[in-house]
Formats: C-alpha cells, sequence, structure tokens
C-alpha cells in the first residue's frame, strides 16, 4: 500500500481523494453561509454549532486542515516533478488545440485559491481559535447577542476585501471546472467522460463560486447603500 | 508554395541544438510533410550540408517513427493522423512551421528531430505481454468466448503505435496514455487476466522509473493520439492499480 502511494498513479488517487473531502467541505461551508443572506438567527445559531460542536472542531477540523494542506503541498510536489519530466521547452507549443486553459493552469488557480485561504484564515479562522482556545471564550456571544453575523458583516464594509473575495471564488471556479471531473477520473471512473458527471461538475463548480460571490456582494452591497 | 522552415537542428545527444531557418520554395500541396522534407534534405545535400535526422518509416500511418512537434503540435494540425500522413494542403503559401523533435527527459534527442524512445520499449518488457506456451499445444485464441464490448475496446487499445506523442503534447510529459492502452489491451480479455496484477504494477512503476511526469488529465493526449485512444485507457489503468494494490 506504501508503494501505491509512492507511484505517480498513487500520488493522483491521493490528490483525488483530498479533492473529494475539500469539494464536499465547500458544500457545506457554502450551506451555513448563504443562512446570512436570509437569516442573522439562522446564520448565528449554525455557526455557533460548527464553532463549537466538539465532533466538528476536534474531528472534521484536523481532517479539514489536513486535506488543504496536503492538497497544496501535493500539487508543488507534484508540478515540480512534472516540471522535471518536461526537460526542454518546445520554442513553439499550442496547448489550447488540444486542452482547457483551467486543465494547464490548476498550479496558478491552486496558486490564487492558496493565497485566499491565508487572508481567509487572517480574517476568520485564526481571531476564531484566538477568541475560543487562546482567550477560552465559548460563549459565542458579545454584548449580549451572538458575534457571528456582526463580524461577518464587518469583513464585507471593504471595497478591496469583497473584491479579493470575488476574484478568489472566480478562480476557485475555474480550478473546479478542471479538478471536479478530473478526480473523478483519477479514480478510474470511466463514467466521468460521460455528460452526466460532466455536466454535475459544471454545475458544481459555477454554483459553489456564484453562491459565495452572493454572500461577499450581498453583504458589501447592503453596507454600501445603506 | 513557399515555406519557410525553422527546424531543430542539433548534431549529437550531447550538442546543445538550436532552431535553423531554411527556406524552401516550389512546394506541392499534394507532398506529404516528409516527401517536403526529402526535397529539403535533396537541396541540403546537393549543396553539400548535413541533411537534418528524421524518424520515418512505413509512411502510411502503422508504424509511428514519424515523431514530430510541427507548429506547436504533435503530428502537427490535423487530428488522427502521424507525420507522414499530414500533408503540405494543410498549409499555407508564405508559412512558417516549427518543427521540433519531442520533448520530454525520458525521450532524450539523439539527433536533430530523432529522439530515443526505448524507455516505451522497457515499460513494454515490464509487463505489456501474456507468458503463453507455444509449444504447439495452444488453444485457439477463437475458442474463448469475448462480448463484443470487451473485444471491441481491448482491439481499440491495441491500435496504440507507441508513436510517443501522448507524452510529447502532455505538459507533464507523462506516458499514462501509452501504458494506459497497453495495460487495457490485456485487462479486457480473459488471456490477460492471470497476470494483469504484476504487469499493472511493473509497468507502472517502470513507467515512474524513466522519468515521465504525473498525469493531471488535460486530455491533451487523447487529442493528438493519431489512434484515438480514448482517456478511458488511464482511467481504466488507474483501476487496474487500485484492483492490484488491495489485492
Amino acid at each position: 500500500m506504501g508503494g501505491f502511494f509512492k507511484s505517480s498513479i498513487g500520488r493522483k488517487v491521493a490528490m483525488a481523494l483530498s479533492a473529494f473531502f475539500l469539494m464536499f467541505f465547500l458544500i457545506i461551508h457554502l450551506a451555513v453561509n448563504i443562512t446570512s443572506v436570509f437569516s442573522e438567527a439562522s446564520f448565528n445559531e449554525l455557526a455557533h454549532f460548527m464553532g463549537t460542536n466538539p465532533l466538528v472542531q476536534f474531528a472534521l477540523q484536523p481532517v479539514l486542515i489536513f486535506g488543504v494542506v496536503f492538497h497544496f503541498v501535493m500539487g508543488f510536489i507534484l508540478e515540480i516533478k512534472n516540471k522535471k519530466a518536461n526537460g526542454v521547452n518546445y520554442a513553439k507549443n499550442n496547448g489550447a488545440a488540444n486542452s482547457t486553459w483551467m486543465s494547464r493552469n490548476m498550479i496558478y488557480s491552486g496558486l490564487a485559491i492558496l493565497a485566499f485561504i491565508v487572508l481567509h484564515f487572517i480574517d476568520f479562522w485564526i481571531p476564531e481559535l484566538n477568541t475560543k482556545y487562546v482567550v477560552g471564550d465559548m460563549s459565542g456571544m458579545h454584548l449580549g447577542e451572538f458575534r457571528y453575523y456582526q463580524e461577518l458583516v464587518e469583513k464585507f464594509h471593504s471595497h478591496i476585501r469583497t473584491i479579493a473575495y470575488v476574484l478568489a471564488f472566480i478562480l476557485l471556479g475555474l480550478h473546479l471546472a478542471h479538478g471536479f471531473t478530473s478526480a473523478f477520473q483519477s479514480m478510474g471512473v470511466t463514467a466521468g467522460r460521460k455528460k452526466t458527471l460532466q455536466n454535475i461538475g459544471k454545475g458544481y463548480s459555477i454554483i459553489i463560486p456564484l453562491g459565495f460571490i452572493i454572500i461577499a456582494l450581498y453583504h458589501h452591497l447592503k453596507y454600501v447603500l445603506s | 508554395m513557399k515555406l519557410t522552415l525553422k527546424i531543430w537542428r542539433q548534431k549529437s545527444a550531447n550538442d546543445k541544438g538550436k532552431i535553423v531557418d531554411y527556406k524552401l520554395d516550389d512546394v506541392s500541396p499534394d507532398m506529404s510533410f516528409l516527401e517536403m522534407l526529402d526535397v529539403l534534405n535533396q537541396e541540403l545535400i546537393d549543396k553539400d550540408e548535413e541533411p537534418i535526422a528524421f524518424d520515418h518509416d512505413c509512411r502510411e500511418g502503422i508504424c509511428g517513427m514519424c515523431s514530430m512537434y510541427i507548429n506547436g503540435r504533435a503530428h502537427g494540425p490535423d487530428r488522427s493522423i502521424t507525420v507522414c500522413q499530414l500533408h503540405m494542403r494543410s498549409f499555407s503559401d508564405g508559412d512558417t512551421i516549427y518543427i521540433e523533435p519531442w520533448r520530454a527527459s525520458a525521450f532524450p534527442v539523439i539527433k536533430d528531430l530523432i529522439v530515443d524512445r526505448t524507455a516505451f520499449d522497457r515499460i513494454q518488457q515490464a509487463g505489456g505481454f501474456i507468458s503463453v506456451n507455444t509449444s504447439g499445444n495452444t488453444q485457439d485464441a477463437n475458442s474463448i468466448p469475448i462480448s463484443k464490448y470487451a473485444a471491441d475496446d481491448a482491439m481499440d487499445a491495441a491500435t496504440c503505435i507507441g508513436c510517443g506523442a501522448c507524452v510529447a503534447t502532455c505538459k507533464n510529459s507523462s506516458a499514462m496514455l501509452f501504458v494506459g492502452a497497453k495495460v487495457s489491451q490485456y485487462a479486457l480479455l480473459p488471456q490477460g487476466q492471470i497476470e494483469a496484477a504484476e504487469r499493472v504494477q511493473n509497468m507502472v512503476s517502470q513507467m515512474d522509473l524513466e522519468g515521465f511526469g504525473n498525469c493531471t488529465n488535460t486530455g491533451a493526449c487523447e487529442v493528438e493520439c493519431p489512434k484515438g485512444i480514448s482517456l478511458d485507457n488511464i482511467a481504466r489503468m488507474n483501476r487496474e492499480l487500485m484492483k492490484a494494490t488491495v489485492k
């Protein structure tokens, strides 16, 4: 088994498995966040549950962190190995003739997403960890009310942050446009070639980023227009 | 047709190599691409210059020898063809055409446009066969019932001519379409089942050993393959390797 994950195919299977977990996580994350557009109370309840539930915090969260770190570290390793396998570059190469821009630039869309994750962690995750586990305030309250909705809304007052988030989600969409079907292909699903899975992939790679974009724009515009 | 050709010239494996420009007048649109190069080589020979070394053999699209990266694409602009099946009518008068060898660390240049593709032979030797006793009492293959679908898919995989266009065109220089086809060809048939697990493990580890890159499913290989080998073969190889590992 150890030999399997050292092989080129094992590595792509590992890439796909971590991708599946991350794609599942994106659905959950969007489902929670989209409630902030409809109901402040529901968002607060859900955020408090996700932030304090031991199963989420101490079982799923470490797996998620491992998944994220593994996916991008392995992505870098593969990119370096592939560059080495490439040897001399062509004087003229027409990549657009046989493959999509997304498929040829996963490393760049991936790097943009990584940069976004750093920003996102500084914005939300690190302050959250600080409040809960360093300060030790697990109540989720601030001035007698749940603080989550307020914290979210405040972040989207900034034009620059909103633009950065929207751009990152567009790049996430491009990453997923190739990544979704690619993960299935890596796992040996020949049906990845068939219409249904490709259509699900298209839908997923549009709906998920669009959902996040709507949330960011909604809170930003609500603030700007008020 | 008048053409400007930008051709990779490299004296030997150790030479640095460079693109050299050649002008060619009077190219007929009916010539094949290799015939056009023959004409250029005759001109070079007449001028006492070293002709351009390039691989070619059958000139009917079946041997897989003619390996050239033409204007940024393996085997040039048309689909499902080798270079010998590419005709000058696919180009226009006054065109500039880049002609380069396959590029991959596992395919080092021997001279000019000729690359060393013996890495493919070594992968094939690692498991691309079935062990059959051929002493005279071999069972007739046609006596073993095989589903039409499996037979067709195996035949499609077996049409791979090992030209290396998949590696040449892959941004990762991955050989997975080639190995996928060779693995599938046997995995789909009862005769190939007996050695299936060792075959895929040995061929994949030889592929990795040769220094080919990691597939990222761009699908470029499938588009450029002169025989139209499908990505499904890579998926099947992935499944076969997973199956062999848990066995």
